[in-house]
């Protein structure tokens, strides 16, 4: 050997027999793949109650077309009806004698809506661009990170307003406008990612068995990347429905729809006399939010080998 | 004799160029059907760069400077990307000092083995799977029904290069790189490792180019060896020639220098002999790059690069007065 330090170098100090080291360690490492992530999470109670809470919400949301067929914006009761007063009005009824229950219901409908679609777009376009950027570096790079810091620049909600009220408020335009105003969180994040990763050997060693450039982006390096992905998606799920309902609350939702925040916007002016109007959707904001943050925190915990 | 045909690689006068640097200069060497070449050289001679060179996979600070190198009729350092790609993993193959961290963590050996036949070979999924659990148990994993199922992480280190080997010969390539294929595993291993490489080169008439600094890997697997110093090659001749007549001052100090237990020479019986100086030495422009450290050294070998002569057939030396003493 010529100069590097081998320790091995004497045969007489490896006893190890060669069938014995080759076939060794197959039970040592309990982990394989998806599967015993799925568990550790099951493991976390704070993790089952966010995903329990988010699939009663999900389930208000699918049932409530058979459940209140008439729609949240029937007049069909007597005005402030309190929640508890009556069996037939569970959450009670607002000023104009509509059912909150069949409100909450409903909006739960919008809410997924926005918040999964939102999230959908945005995380797509950030992974894009973020892997890009990330990947190629150079001049790409550049000008990739400079248009995520022209993106960040405004504050988010104000942009937001901005881009809604230009665009006429609908549930498409409130959801492009969420996912153009939350993909550069993403989009720095890939990029981060993309740019420790595209150093590893493994990447060389795709390289030098003739993969060409999307099939490593997305084959060979976006997998690893992909739980730092899913636990900024899960939160930016909440972060989405946020937004949706503050613009709803500030009369910038879609005006024919009823969601979580156009319920506590018209509940404000009753906040002295009926305060239930507005804190019924408000617990139910809160609830989902709550929810896919534990969610979150639990996929940390399940996919983030550093975490253990 | 149609040496022209049976070289499946010829460089001629490769350079590679890193800022104002060469840490390849004018290197030129040829592998020939089925043959193993070694390159010998300590760290920082340049022999990994090389590897990369012929690959076209050097990091963007460096570039091929000059010289060609002729694969199959195609000079590799003037074809375009999307040409090399083709020949990248489907006519040469390459495998890394690293088993640890040369595998994707996240993806099953069979998946990674797949991907390598999907792409060079157009196998749908299934029947690349299929072909994935022969070539595991064509580089002699045990099992490869269930290996080729699992995750990298389940493997161990000499297992994992098995199966770099197997992605690496999956298309059967002509022309095998080995970038100091056996430097992460315990000794045991490495002969195994080694024997396979030697083995598959034999079945599947595959050249080996088997980048090393460990002597006794060169001795026991190589059909010819390359010696590189700070960037040059300063010998080359079969391993036997090799090691019973050194002719260049550097090949003899690192014979020296290690410990022959063949000879009877171990390092109890004597002092082991240390070349003096390092390889940091080898900066200037001109002139022999080992003559700093020489102790034959001559005024000459400082003013010009030393010519490669051919004392006698098959052995080259960078070196003019070993061969002016007749050494």
């Amino acid at each position: 050997m010529i100069d590097e330090a081998r320790p091995d170098a004497s045969p007489a100090i490896a006893p190890t027999p060669p069938a014995g080291a080759q076939a060794a360690d197959p039970a040592a490492d309990p982990r394989s793949g998806r599967q015993s992530a799925w568990r550790i999470f099951l493991r976390n109670p704070a993790g089952v109650a966010g995903l329990l809470i988010l699939l009663i919400m999900a389930g208000l949301a699918l049932a409530a077309p058979y459940v209140y067929a008439e729609g949240p914006l029937a007049m069909g009761a007597m005005p402030f009806i309190w929640p508890g007063e009556g069996l037939a009005y569970p959450l009670g009824t607002d000023a104009l004698g509509r059912d909150v229950a069949a409100g909450v219901a409903w909006g739960a409908r919008v809410t997924m809506l926005v918040g999964l679609s939102a999230t959908f777009f945005g995380v797509s376009a950030g992974v894009i661009i973020g892997a890009v950027a990330g990947y190629f570096g150079g001049r790409a790079d550049m000008m990739l990170s400079k248009l995520i810091e022209f993106f960040q620049t405004p504050p988010s909600f104000v942009l937001l307003m901005v881009v809604v009220a230009i665009a006429q408020p609908s549930v498409s335009s409130i959801i492009l406008a969420i996912a153009l105003v939350t993909w550069p969180t993403v989009a720095r994040l890939v990029r981060a990612e993309f740019r420790s990763l595209r150093e590893k050997d493994f990447v060389l060693a795709a390289r030098s068995l003739g993969f060409g450039h999307a099939r490593i982006i997305f084959g060979e390096i976006l997998p690893n990347a992909l739980p730092a992905i899913i636990v900024t998606a899960s939160l930016l799920v909440a972060q989405s429905i946020l937004m949706e309902s503050a613009l709803s609350f500030m009369s910038l939702g879609d005006p024919n729809l009823v969601t979580w925040g156009s319920m506590i916007g018209s509940g404000r002016e009753h906040l002295f006399t009926a305060w239930f109007l507005s804190a019924v959707p408000g617990v139910a904001i809160v609830l989902t939010v709550l929810s896919l943050n534990l969610i979150g925190d639990g996929l940390n915990d399940a996919l983030n080998p550093r975490s253990e | 004799m149609k040496p022209a045909v049976e070289k499946i690689l010829d460089v001629r006068d490769l350079s590679i160029g890193l800022k104002s640097f060469r840490p390849v200069q004018n290197l030129s060497f040829s592998v020939r059907r089925g043959e193993t070449l070694a390159l010998v050289g300590e760290s920082g001679s340049g022999k990994s760069l090389t590897a990369l060179a012929l690959m076209r996979l050097l990091p963007e600070v460096a570039r091929i400077a000059g010289g060609s190198a002729t694969f199959m009729d195609r000079d590799l350092a003037s074809l375009s990307e999307a040409e090399m790609r083709k020949v990248r993993g489907s006519d040469i193959g390459m495998i890394f000092q690293e088993p640890m961290t040369s595998l994707n963590p996240v993806l099953t050996v069979g998946r990674q083995i797949s991907e390598v036949l999907r792409i060079h070979e157009g196998l749908d999924r299934r029947l690349a799977m299929a072909r994935s659990v022969e070539l595991l148990d064509l580089v002699r994993i045990p099992e490869p029904q269930r290996r080729v199922h699992e995750y990298p992480h389940q493997l161990s280190g000499g297992m994992r290069q098995r199966v770099m080997i197997a992605m690496a010969v999956a298309c059967s390539p002509k022309l095998l790189i080995a970038d100091e294929p056996t430097t992460a595993l315990d000794v045991t291993i490495q002969a195994q490792v080694l024997e396979l490489i030697d083995n598959l080169c034999r079945d599947l008439s595959m050249a080996v180019i088997l980048i090393t600094h460990d002597l006794g890997v060169v001795g026991q697997w190589a059909d010819r060896v390359v010696v590189m110093y700070a960037g040059r090659k300063v010998e080359e001749a079969d391993p036997e020639t090799l090691f019973s007549r050194p002719l260049h001052p550097y090949t003899r100090g690192l014979l020296g220098a290690s410990p022959r237990m063949a000879a009877g020479i171990s390092y109890r019986d004597q002092a082991l002999v240390e070349i003096p100086g390092s390889i940091a030495s080898a900066t200037m422009a001109t002139g022999c790059r080992f003559a700093p450290r020489c102790d034959l050294a001559e005024p000459s070998c400082l003013a010009a690069d030393p010519d490669l002569l051919e004392p006698a057939a098959g052995h080259r030396v960078a070196c003019p007065i070993v061969v002016r003493r007749g050494a």
